[in-house]
């Protein structure tokens, strides 16, 4: 029986996603800068010259070195160093590494809180849609950062500076997840109820399935295309929030940095020169956010269905 | 006389137009009044499917038999009336209890591009219902019970692991029965099954569905708007007509002598082959939207033969001599 | 000469991998008045047919080759701007669904005068006069009423007889419709079919049917042609077809209608389905489906015979008519 078997792969390589992935430039740029990242993020520990949480190894007389081409650089610092003298080269590798954990974790907790509403919401419709979506309109009338100085403000006083430290990064998941989670939940709802109305849902009732398997086997994988580029996008933002937060000082502690916290540490120092400091960890959130809202615009072109379906 | 397979019972469905309380507030004539709409999609249908009858139901759309399917198998709950498979009452079922209907009954859908689940291979779609009604079944069983439907329909068993999307309608239409099949209903529901295939097509999947009516003795309740099938497939026909049914009688006695006008001109303005011109019965006006039902008799705005007790009193299915049941004054009066 | 003359029409779809071939060497012509069926199943192109006689494919399709004679002039060729003085103006077009051609958010009215003014110089009060006049000719109730109400405040069947109506507008010479009634109840169908009919025969305007119903096409048409994976299999006269098909996908698809069987009995059924334009089999598209297919099939697309007034494009018709001969010519 192996003639008429196809593997998942070459499903793959003939399918729409694959084909109209290699013919755009831009998306596959995008995709190998992110991947870049994300493996760079991965493997900071091995690639970092330094460990910037060691604090054996920082030394105040290397503070504020420019980068390598500049005057004064060390080239044992080829980004230079920020104002406690840590290697900015690897303190970005781990901040990039705090910032995309951060930006994944709130996505995987949004995308879990807004499925399940959104998918009790759209198929049970009634007084669980009404509840539902009106829980979701309150919280999004609330700003993320709002909650976030409020919560984040009331976690610093009852923990105390240095459990908060360790704390921190599951606060802002925790926080920007349950901020963003309507975002989510819309989109769902909104496919769960063109899904319901198609007949292979009927098929499902009228062989007595029930109504958690219609949801979940049935319903939940046609829904998942537009989840998906909503994601996308959403991890960028997730990483723009967390940005604002550490920024605004309410986010990751300077000893953990993220890019927004070395973003903010470097900004003091701008005035006396060393715009290293905040410019450097700049550019990276920047192209880091930029890459994956590309990636999100060309996923939406993907899969709308209308454009390849006709 | 046996007794019915299934029995429709004085049934009827009111789908509410006008939402939530506040929705219905009205403010005319200087006053707040709550105003609610519906639309009256069955008003009032009997019906007897017999053991073995492929039994249709025809007319233009928004005569309500696709509602009537769809309150058959449960996925629309009746306004009021009862639904009865084999002698017992199944609408007010749910969950567990109505679990051993689900499998003796199941339905063929109108749209074969949206009746299959586009996120299941084929082996999955049919592997799902045995699985689930039969959870005792060894994995060899179930293999051999897909191959087995497969087979009675014509589809390839290695086709199992492609996905919906990959075949043509007439394919896809094969899987849904396939599917409906696995699970060795006794009674099918076919809501439209061929409308929205091509005329080749609709020929291979009407034969299929006869064969698997003599195959298997399944009983039939036949949707369709499209007489000339009817006359090849059915064995009883309710012709009907916003939301009552206005004509019953066998296959051959309703194409031979059409009694209610509708019928009439139903029948007449199938495009025959033979025909030069077209060359039907022509009927006044149009179909009345079915929420503002008109009184008496539904049809007394088309019908040419409509009087005054048409337009007061709502008319009855009555026996006639030929054996049909009509639901019509002038019928009864003889003026027909 | 003839109004309109289709010669040897190719249109094909540019895609990935390739181009797709749509229509392949397309030929026929529409006399004045005349009344011609394009009969097929989905995907045979029929659809297509009609839209590039305007030229009105949408990319990625494109016309590769052949004319399109309208009075002599080849519409193929023709720019945009000379077209559309020809489009809803001596060529109507009539689509399936009639919210294609009406603007929902305008007043039937206002659309009407509106497509008047693009081809004539009149005064909006001529002009809405003459729409008037079309909207009693297609038998609206209240044609009055009608000028000032939106689309979605008539029922689908008024709809399509408004549809008619603008194609009434500047007196077309043909009037193409695209399945005009699939949309429709059957009652209300066999009307407009009528409507259109009468219409036609009034104002001697040609017509062009498209359609997958061969009850209609027998009805209204008087010539037709039978379309199989973007050729024509078969044309002639519409009787002298449906009474006696040639080719073998013709006589399948006639045999195959419910009311063509012995009730309660087996329909004759053709295998198998209409190719995907993807994977078009070489020579006789139909031939995968054919009962009479042989080797010769499979090798080129046969040329078209004669057989009494219908031609055909298919070997086997083409070898009885060869054997008939040679019996004849045995005979004598």
């Amino acid at each position: 029986m192996t003639t008429a078997t196809v593997s998942r792969w070459d499903r793959f390589r003939e399918s729409f996603f694959w084909y109209s992935f290699k013919r755009d430039k831009v998306a596959i740029a995008s995709f190998l800068v992110l991947l870049s990242m994300v493996l760079a993020a991965v493997f900071a520990p091995l690639l970092a010259p330094a460990d910037p949480y060691d604090l054996a190894q920082i030394n105040i007389m290397n503070s504020e070195l420019p980068p390598v081409g500049l005057d004064g650089a060390d080239p044992a610092f080829p980004l230079g160093t920020d104002a406690q003298g840590r290697d900015l080269l690897s303190t970005i590798l781990y901040g990039t590494r705090v910032s995309l954990m951060i930006g994944f974790g709130a996505v995987i907790l949004q995308a879990a809180l807004g499925i399940l509403f959104g998918l009790l919401a759209g198929y049970l419709g009634g007084k669980v849609d009404a509840i539902l979506m009106r829980v979701a309109d309150v919280q999004l009338s609330f700003s993320t950062l709002m909650v976030a100085i409020i919560v984040g403000a009331v976690f610093k006083a009852s923990f105390g500076n240095l459990m908060f430290g360790e704390i921190a990064i599951y606060m802002l998941i925790f926080i920007i997840g349950v901020a963003e989670w309507p975002q989510i939940a819309r989109t769902v709802r909104a496919s769960v109820l063109a899904e319901k109305k198609k007949e292979y849902v009927d098929a499902a009732k009228v062989m007595g399935f029930g109504t958690p398997r219609i949801m979940f086997r049935h319903i939940l994988p046609n829904t998942l295309s537009p989840i998906f580029v909503i994601a996308t996008v959403q991890i960028a933002n997730a990483i723009i929030s967390e940005a604002a937060l550490s920024f605004l000082g309410l986010g990751m502690p300077e000893t953990q940095p993220s890019l927004g916290s070395l973003i903010k540490s470097g900004f003091d120092y701008i005035q006396s020169g060393s715009w290293w400091i905040t410019l450097i960890p700049g550019l990276v959130l920047v192209v880091l956010v930029l890459v994956i809202n590309l990636l999100g615009d060309w996923l939406r072109d993907v899969m709308n269905p209308r454009l390849y379906k006709g | 006389m046996t007794s019915p397979l299934v029995s429709i019972r004085g049934l009827e469905k009111r789908f509410d137009l006008s939402g939530s309380f506040l929705e219905q507030l009205r403010f005319e004539g200087g006053r707040l009044r709550r105003k609610q709409e519906a639309v009256h999609a069955i008003n009032g249908v009997n019906l007897e499917v017999q053991k073995g009858e492929a039994l249709c139901v025809v007319g233009e759309s928004g005569c309500g038999k696709s509602t009537v399917a769809r309150t058959v198998m449960g996925l629309i709950s009746p306004s009021a009336g009862e639904i009865h498979y084999g002698g017992q009452r199944i609408d007010h079922l749910d969950g567990k209890a109505a679990l051993p209907y689900r499998r003796k009954m199941q339905m063929i859908f109108q749209n074969p591009y949206a009746s299959l689940n586009p996120r299941m291979t084929i082996q999955q779609t049919l592997e799902e219902p045995i699985r689930f009604h039969h959870p005792d079944w060894t994995a060899q069983a179930v293999r051999d019970k897909i191959h087995e439907v497969m087979h009675s329909v014509g589809i390839d068993p290695d086709w199992g692991s492609r996905f919906g999307h990959e075949f043509s309608g007439g394919q896809r239409q094969r899987i849904a029965i396939a599917r409906a099949l696995a699970v060795d209903p006794e009674f099918i529901v076919a809501d439209e099954p061929i409308s929205a295939l091509d005329v080749s097509i609709q020929a291979q999947v009407l034969n299929l569905l006869m064969d698997a009516r003599e195959s298997r003795g399944l009983t039939y309740l036949f949707i369709t708007h499209d007489l000339a099938v009817v006359e090849h497939f059915g064995t009883r026909v309710a012709v009907m007509y916003l939301g009552r049914v206005c004509e019953l009688a066998d296959t051959r006695t309703l194409f031979a002598t059409p009694r209610h006008p509708y019928t009439q001109a139903l029948l007449s303005a199938i495009p025959k082959l033979e025909d030069d011109r077209p060359n039907h019965i022509r009927l006044q006006g149009e179909v009345p939207t079915p929420v503002n039902l008109p009184s008496g008799c539904v049809f007394h705005g088309r019908c040419p033969y409509a009087n005054e007790r048409c337009r007061q009193e709502v008319p009855m299915l009555i026996a006639t001599d030929g054996g049909a049941q009509v639901a019509c004054h002038a019928v009864e009066e003889q003026r027909l | 000469m003839a109004l309109l003359e289709v010669k040897n029409l190719d249109v094909r779809f540019a895609v990935r991998g390739g181009d797709l071939t749509a229509l392949r060497g397309i030929s026929f012509s529409l006399d004045k008045g005349e009344r011609l069926g394009l009969v097929g199943e989905s995907g045979a192109g029929k659809s297509v047919a009609a839209f590039s006689i305007l030229n009105l494919i949408a990319r990625p399709g494109y016309i590769a080759g052949g004319q399109i004679l309208f009075e002599g002039r080849d519409l193929a060729a023709m720019s945009e701007r000379e077209l559309r003085k020809i489009r809803g103006n001596r060529i109507a077009m009539i689509f399936q669904d009639p919210m294609m051609t009406l603007n929902p958010v305008l007043t039937i009215g206002t659309q009407m005068v509106e497509a008047i003014q693009a081809h004539r110089k009149i005064s909006r009060k001529e002009a809405r006069a003459i729409a008037l006049d079309r909207l009693k000719k297609v038998q609206i109730p209240s044609p009055e009423k009608r000028l000032d109400q939106y689309p979605h405040e008539l029922s689908g069947g008024m709809r399509q007889r408004v549809i008619i109506a603008i194609a009434l507008l500047l007196d077309p010479e043909i009037i193409i419709a695209d399945e005009p009634t699939t949309a429709l109840d059957v009652t209300i169908q066999a009307e407009i079919m009528d409507l259109l009919l009468n219409l036609c025969e009034q104002e001697n305007v040609a017509l062009m049917l498209i359609t997958h119903d061969l009850g209609v096409v027998s009805q209204v048409t008087r010539r037709m042609l039978v379309m199989y994976s973007g050729r024509i299999i078969e044309q002639g006269p519409t009787r002298e077809i449906i009474n006696d098909a040639q080719h073998p996908y013709t006589q399948g698809l006639i045999n195959a209608l419910p009311q063509m069987g012995e009730p309660g009995a087996r329909l004759f059924q053709i295998p198998g389905a209409m190719p995907s334009l993807k994977n078009v089999p070489s020579g006789c598209p139909f031939h995968p489906r054919c009962n009479f297919a042989t080797d010769q099939c499979k090798r080129a697309m046969p040329e078209y015979v004669r057989s009494g007034n219908v031609d055909v494009a298919c070997y086997e018709v083409a070898n009885l008519i060869e054997q008939e001969k040679r019996m004849q010519e045995a005979e004598s």
